[in-house]
């Protein structure tokens, strides 16, 4: 007989699936707890399909984390229908996207979620927080039990451990964040510095938004065209310089980013070191992220001149990257730890539930036969019926103690759960009841 | 090896503890049998081989300085907590080795090379663990602590073979005049290591390569303005220390000035660090060219604490 399922997870995530989809079954937070609540209420089919439900979505993942009620076998198909009919997609479109995790792989799957583990950006900090919040949710909405407790809590756990004790999450992945960092490591705070933003593209923007972040003191904006100029100034709520009187601000910024569309650098070395001359050699950090580039490379040999440009910043981030990777051992490790207190955690509640369940069966349906018998015999007193009855009560407390004692001794939890699964099947209790 | 110092002030609980020092090393009871007789001792004699703590004091050191490096491969913060645990805990065994040499010899502790290194190596350790606790700031211990490791061990492996200290190192002005000195070469050392941490630091920016643990450490700025302030720290201990030298100097020869090698590479050392503060806010020197002056100081620094020492000065051989 097929073990029975007793925890799944249902979804699809980057890896399986194109953003357009992903946007499209994506749920917030009201339709978490929506589809939460009405998988585990008994409205739904009649019957409740779930026992436990969370949702976890991200933009880059949709998953519902399921304790299912006593039909497992037919809980898969039934959540699939559910999930595909929530978001109104034909079935057709959403299965081949859809995976499904069961048991040990479904605790693995989540443990390794919110480890940062199956990350598009491997290791990124966020995906914590919204296991966290997740599980907050269902929590707070009641659709959670004991199962899903302790599984959302023991990956809670085992991501910050990750976070903490591996450099998983080190090491700036984005160029834009890679440029920041190195300003702070020339710079230290950047809230008394001064920046000077030439230009604007994608990633000149998302720099100026972590400047601002870390409450640079003064943006100083400079364009070809005053309009420009002024323009981006008041989006970056910074100060507009006119580019005929840029000589003038050298002594200023600390930190330079030029991102302008020229065929030849604009920055030359003789000009940079004017400004180097104006500022006194304070350190000058020149951060290039034009293509063609912006800054004469020479300009990088001058005295307490930091040039960066967008291939440097790249190999930066590759070099992260490769760190981060050289680290998913231990995390997986890690995982693996918590993953296996998790199922320790797990068969010992099941024995628990188990060995009560041989109890009440084994004395139930035997005391009305008892009763019967001690009906029949007027002979006795009441006091003798009594002794008869706990004597009885007694002998099948010490038929079940050599099958007890053999389950808590059990060491290894494989073998514990197979010989749990076997009593299960030799005593006919139901799946899924335990 | 072992000598026998006389000790004017045996108190009986250092007597006690130099009793068990003995039975458990029959050499140095040999060593003490064949010690001259020494005058103006009443109470037992004080070994100058290396004391049990002084030795729990470098283990505690070397464990210390192994997690620190650790540190920066790894990021686990017990690995920084434990470190910077152990060698507090270093710290404290090691003061109590100090106090006990300083109560037996009735002078400050430190009258010998092996005692002046051991001095240095506990006030770096307690000058570092102050900058860490007021930067939080631990990974520049895997630079601080193998220097007083070394020192350390050292001051441990070289038991001393000069004469007991002259009479006058009795006095409050000698010991004020050794302690100041001692923390200004410890200052120097921390800006040292500060300015050798700058100058890699900004190798790496300048070839845009940094590396993994590149991140761990102090921004350059910061890096800048701890060595400044250090370097100040140890400019002010340092002058007054001269001062009290040259008041020694009176007390004992009858002159302030000798013409010493070692009042003269001081002065030396005095000029280049106020040279140093002076130049690393010029528009020529600041950065990496005031840091190099810095790392040329303290070599200096190390010479006279070594060469000078033991070779050329006439009268300081001991510190």
């Amino acid at each position: 007989m097929d073990r029975a399922v007793r925890i799944l997870v249902m979804g699809i995530n980057h890896r399986t699936a194109p953003v357009e989809l992903r946007e499209r079954v994506a749920f917030d937070p009201e339709q978490a707890r929506r589809a939460a609540a009405e998988l585990t209420r008994s409205a739904h089919v009649g019957q409740p399909l779930l026992r436990e439900a969370a949702v976890l979505s991200t933009c880059n993942r949709s998953e519902l984390y399921a304790v299912p009620d006593h039909n497992a076998a037919e809980t898969i198909p039934a959540l699939r229908d559910y999930f595909a009919a929530f978001h109104r997609l034909p079935l057709a479109v959403l299965e081949p996207s859809l995976y499904v995790y069961q048991d040990a792989g479904a605790v693995r799957h989540l443990f390794r979620v919110a480890a940062g583990l199956d990350s598009m950006l491997l290791g990124e900090a966020e995906i914590l927080g919204q296991v966290r919040e997740a599980y907050q949710r269902a929590f707070a909405n009641g659709t959670t039990g004991p199962v899903l407790n302790r599984m959302f809590q023991g990956a809670l756990e085992a991501g910050r451990r990750v976070r903490s004790q591996t450099a998983l999450g080190a090491g700036p992945m984005s160029v834009a964040l890679a440029a920041v960092k190195l300003a702070e490591q020339i710079f230290g705070r950047l809230r008394e510095r001064t920046a000077l933003i030439v230009g604007a593209g994608t990633v000149g923007e998302q720099l100026v938004e972590h400047l601002r972040n870390r409450k640079i003191q003064h943006l100083l904006v400079a364009n070809r065209s005053w309009e420009r100029a002024s323009g981006l100034a008041a989006r970056f709520h910074g100060e507009a310089v006119r580019w005929e009187e840029l000589s003038r601000v050298w002594a200023r910024p600390d930190i330079v980013v030029t991102s302008l569309a020229v065929q030849e650098p604009w920055l030359t070395r003789a000009e940079l070191e004017k400004a180097m001359a104006a500022r006194g050699n304070r350190p000058l950090f020149v951060i290039d992220l034009g293509v063609p580039r912006n800054v004469e490379a020479a300009a990088g040999t001058l005295y307490n001149v930091y040039l960066y440009n967008l291939d440097s910043l790249a190999e930066i981030v590759e070099q992260n990257r490769r760190a981060r990777q050289q680290e998913i051992p231990r995390a997986e490790q890690i995982v693996e730890e918590h993953v296996a207190r998790f199922e320790a955690w797990w068969a010992a509640a099941e024995m628990v539930e188990l060995l009560r369940t041989l109890r009440h069966q084994g004395t139930v349906p035997d005391a009305a036969a008892l009763e019967q018998r001690l009906e029949r015999m007027h002979e006795l007193s009441p006091q003798e019926r009594r002794d008869l009855r706990r004597t009885a009560e007694e002998l099948l407390a010490l038929a079940r103690l050599e099958p007890e004692a053999q389950l808590r001794q059990v060491p290894a939890l494989r073998e514990r759960v197979r010989r749990l699964d076997l009593v299960r099947d030799l005593f006919g209790i139901t799946k899924g009841t335990v | 090896m072992e000598r026998w110092y006389a000790s004017t002030s045996c108190s009986a609980i250092i007597a006690g503890a130099r009793e068990g020092l003995v039975a458990a090393n029959p050499s140095a009871a040999k060593g003490r049998q064949d010690s001259v007789p020494r005058a103006g001792c009443t109470g037992p004699a004080y070994t100058e081989t290396a004391m049990p703590t002084s030795i729990a004091a470098l283990l505690l050191y070397a464990i210390s300085l192994v997690l620190y490096l650790w540190l920066l491969y790894t990021n686990r913060p017990w690995v920084g907590v434990s470190a910077t645990t152990l060698l507090a805990g270093g710290l404290l065994v090691h003061y109590f080795s100090l106090m006990e040499r300083a109560r037996a010899l009735d002078s400050v502790p430190y009258q010998d090379l092996s005692g002046s290194l051991s001095l240095f190596a506990w006030l770096l350790a307690l000058t570092y663990l102050g900058l860490e606790m007021f930067h939080r700031q631990r990974s520049v211990g895997a630079f601080v602590v193998p220097v007083v490791f070394v020192l350390a061990l050292f001051s441990t492996v070289f038991t001393p073979h000069q004469p007991p200290a002259p009479p006058e190192a009795h006095s409050t002005v000698f010991a004020l005049h050794v302690t100041l000195n001692v923390l200004a070469y410890s200052a120097f050392a921390i800006a040292f290591v500060l300015s050798v941490i700058f100058l890699l630091q900004n190798r790496m920016l300048r070839d845009r390569a940094p590396g993994r643990t590149f991140w761990r450490f102090p921004a350059l700025e910061l890096l800048e303005r701890m060595s400044r302030s250090s370097v100040a720290v140890g400019l002010l201990a340092l002058s007054v220390g001269i001062v009290l030298g040259l008041i020694v100097s009176r007390d004992v020869r009858g002159r302030f000035w000798s013409n010493d090698p070692k009042e003269l590479i001081s002065v030396l050392i005095l000029l280049g660090y106020t040279a140093y503060l002076w130049l690393s806010r010029t528009t020529r020197w600041r950065g990496a060219r005031a840091s190099w002056l810095c790392v040329i100081n303290f070599v200096v620094v190390l010479f006279s604490l070594t060469i000078v020492n033991l070779y050329l000065s006439e009268f300081h051989r001991y510190f």
